[in-house]
């Protein structure tokens, strides 16, 4: 078997036909886990964004809803950040990586009834999490609210993962490992340490509060940003269908980011009751981010140039390549907002709120939906319904992602500026943020309506609803060829009627 | 096997490293600090009403650290005379030094303003004593019963008319309401003898 170091080359032509039996093999082994872990992300995704509009509503109407404990902002603002970072993002990370590490190891994924059981105790480790923050027994640790109990259930869930992954890592037939495992390896290394490390009953007053911002920036950092970096270098190339810019930036741009990224977190205590070497060691980390995201940002952006019409086509680049442009912009202001004279400005605003929407929505959202528009089809061996929804879908959550962040980072600096100023009466700031608090409210609402789009659009293709749609989903008629080396002229890597040959 | 070794190596050093400065060596740091003056430990019913803060997630609107002289206007807005000190939060088992403003610090609510008419009112209905505010009303940590049915150890709420309830009603704070109000009276900072010493110390 060719080894698949370059996703992005087309196989030659004798051995097209041993390429594509061995990608519908390994396909179908991951079947099962990855429909359990998109399915269930995705419902927490829809779950999350009911969330987050009744949060969001609640400025323009704060007297609405308050008699129901339960519904008060307090609570239903963590429910939403919790179902979406544990329930939907680390979900969707874990089943595109399944498939992801499947393909790129050439091998069948092992230990299928691990990552099922996984995703159970996933399912009922944020639900519990999630009941418990409204129900009143919120831990009050921002990105670790949810009860002790419910990390009963996810820690296992994540070891289970891991033992899945080392598995199937253990039974590989690729030699080279591209650089997406390597990220995939890392992140599954990290994400349980770190769950683990925040969960040690040693911390209190303002060493707790290092030691969670550690924590947050890093659940986002090395759990959440690696699968969404693995699967732009994996889907931009392979979609494109040229190799990634450089084989060699790609190590650089992984060491940097694993030794640079775990140490920027506590830069949300600049100005703050720590101790300076703390908020300056996170400073100048932070400034050392540029070298990993120029590295990724120079590898994904030159794969893509000259290949720009193609966006026009595929739901999947155009998504991932959102997402991509969406890591170095949010990447380069998380840089820029770590020095102490920004920070002293949009710090404890509106603008804080973009910057992390930017990050996990309009990066590892994006590239999560490109990502399962790719791999649905794989490993259902069915097609998605209706590319009228798969283009409503990013553009509603395209546009609102956009307006999304611009309202809330002019809103936020506008705020931080008036707070700098002891003249600006408190609650004449709160009122000049209200306008700003109306578009996300209404940007939101464009969101939900995208990821309820989605959500149709999943059930109907895991329940292979209607008549098999003809062909893979293009927004637009696609000229002859222009994806034929990824089965995108029909003959996909699953199992279709006319490739039905073998048992 | 090599690569595959140093990959997981490589990654899992890295995170070591900052785990244990960025964890562990502040909390080695600061095992040994004292107390700022007036910082006690928590009663009974100042440890209820921080629960009731910590399960409202008061956490998302407020801050509670006074940030120092030269670094934003918080001094200037008069919401405390000093900067926050790590002795502030010495009995804190869980940290609430919060990440946004959309209501201001309270770290130092208890100076600023200490009538418990007003607090329990602005928990009832923010808008009855901060117009214009967006701060959520807590009805569910106050009571409405007949004036005739107050009992003598009961602290009802002065509203103004727009904001009471109709007829002979009035609005009763619960046991947890005085006990939130009586966690935000802890929430002071006292000046420091050593003259901000520790500010640039810090």
């Amino acid at each position: 078997m060719p080894d698949d170091a370059s996703p992005g080359v087309p196989p030659d032509v004798a051995d097209a036909n041993a390429d594509v039996d061995w990608r519908r093999v390994v396909d179908a082994s991951t079947r099962w886990p990855v429909i359990a872990f998109v399915v269930s992300a995705t419902a927490w995704l829809v779950i999350g964004s009911l969330l987050a509009l009744i949060a969001s509503f609640k400025f323009q109407f704060p007297d609405w809803w308050t008699h129901q404990a339960w519904l008060t902002f307090g609570r239903v603002r963590p429910a939403h950040l919790n179902t979406m970072i544990y329930g939907w993002i680390s979900m969707a990370g874990v089943g595109v990586s399944a498939w992801l590490w499947a393909r790129l190891l050439k091998t069948r994924l092992q230990g299928r009834w691990m990552l099922l059981l996984s995703a159970a105790l996933w399912n009922l480790g944020v639900l519990v999490g999630t009941i418990g923050i409204l129900a009143g027994y919120s831990r009050a640790i921002e990105w670790v609210e949810m009860p002790y109990v419910a990390f009963a259930f996810i820690v296992p869930a994540m070891l289970l993962v891991v033992a899945s992954f080392i598995q199937t890592l253990w039974q590989r037939h690729a030699r080279h490992l591209y650089i997406s495992v390597w990220y995939l390896g890392a992140a599954i290394l990290w994400g349980p340490l770190l769950v683990i490390a925040i969960l040690l009953p040693i911390y209190s007053g303002i060493p707790e509060a290092t030691a969670n911002w550690w924590y947050a920036h890093n659940i986002l950092g090395l759990w959440i940003t690696p699968p969404g970096l693995a699967a732009a270098y994996y889907f931009i190339p392979k979609v494109i269908g040229r190799p990634v810019h450089s084989y060699h930036l790609s190590y650089l741009g992984f060491w940097t980011l694993a030794l640079f990224y775990n140490w920027a977190g506590v830069h949300h205590l600049v100005g703050g009751p720590v101790p300076q070497w703390v908020a300056t060691v996170s400073i100048v980390f932070s400034a050392m981010m540029i070298i990993p995201v120029i590295v990724v940002a120079v590898n994904h952006h030159l794969t893509v140039v000259g290949h720009f019409e193609k966006l026009k086509y595929s739901p999947t680049l155009r998504f991932v390549v959102f997402g991509a442009m969406s890591y170095t912009a949010v990447s380069l202001q998380g840089s820029l907002q770590s020095f102490r004279y920004w920070q002293e400005v949009t710090h404890f605003t509106h603008y804080t709120i973009a910057h992390s929407h930017l990050g996990v929505y309009a990066f590892a959202t994006m590239i999560a939906f490109g990502a399962i528009y790719y791999i649905m089809p794989r490993v259902t061996e069915w097609e998605w319904g209706s590319k009228r929804l798969v283009s409503l879908h990013f553009w509603t959550t395209g546009l609102g992602i956009g307006a999304y962040f611009t309202a809330l980072t002019i809103g936020g600096v506008i705020q931080g500026f008036q707070m700098l100023n002891p003249d600006v009466a408190f609650l004449d700031i709160v009122d000049d943020t209200k306008p700003w608090l109306i578009v996300r409210s209404v940007s939101g609402t464009l969101m939900t309506i995208g990821h309820l789009v989605f959500a149709y659009l999943l059930a109907q293709i895991v329940l292979k609803r209607g008549e098999r749609p003809e062909g893979p989903t293009y927004f637009h008629p696609v000229p002859e060829g222009t994806f034929a080396h990824v089965g995108g002229d029909g003959s996909r890597s699953v199992r279709t009627p006319s490739a039905d040959q073998d048992g | 096997m090599t690569r595959i070794a140093l990959i997981f190596l490589g990654a899992f050093a890295a995170i070591a490293m900052s785990f244990t400065a960025l964890a562990l060596l502040p909390r080695m740091q600061l095992s040994t600090i004292e107390p700022t003056p007036g910082t006690t430990d928590y009663t009974y019913d100042e440890q209820l009403g921080r629960e009731v803060y910590l399960r409202e997630g008061c956490i998302y609107c407020h801050s509670q650290q006074v940030r120092p002289e030269g670094f934003g206007a918080d001094i200037r807005r008069g919401w405390g005379g000093r900067g926050s000190r790590p002795g502030d939060y010495v009995f804190d088992e869980t940290h609430q030094l919060g990440t946004m403003r959309t209501g201001p610090d309270l770290h130092d609510i208890a100076s600023r303003q200490p009538s418990r008419d007003w607090h329990l009112a602005h928990l009832y209905q923010p808008r009855s004593v901060s117009p214009g505010s967006v701060m959520p009303a807590y009805p569910y940590l106050f009571e409405v019963k007949k004036k005739s049915n107050v009992m003598a150890s009961e602290v009802t709420v002065p509203l103004s008319p727009e904001y009471a309830p109709p007829g002979d009603s009035v609005v009763v704070a619960t046991e947890e309401a005085l006990a939130l109000y009586d966690y935000l009276m802890t929430l002071e900072l006292e000046p420091l003898n050593d003259g901000g010493a520790q500010d640039a110390a810090n």
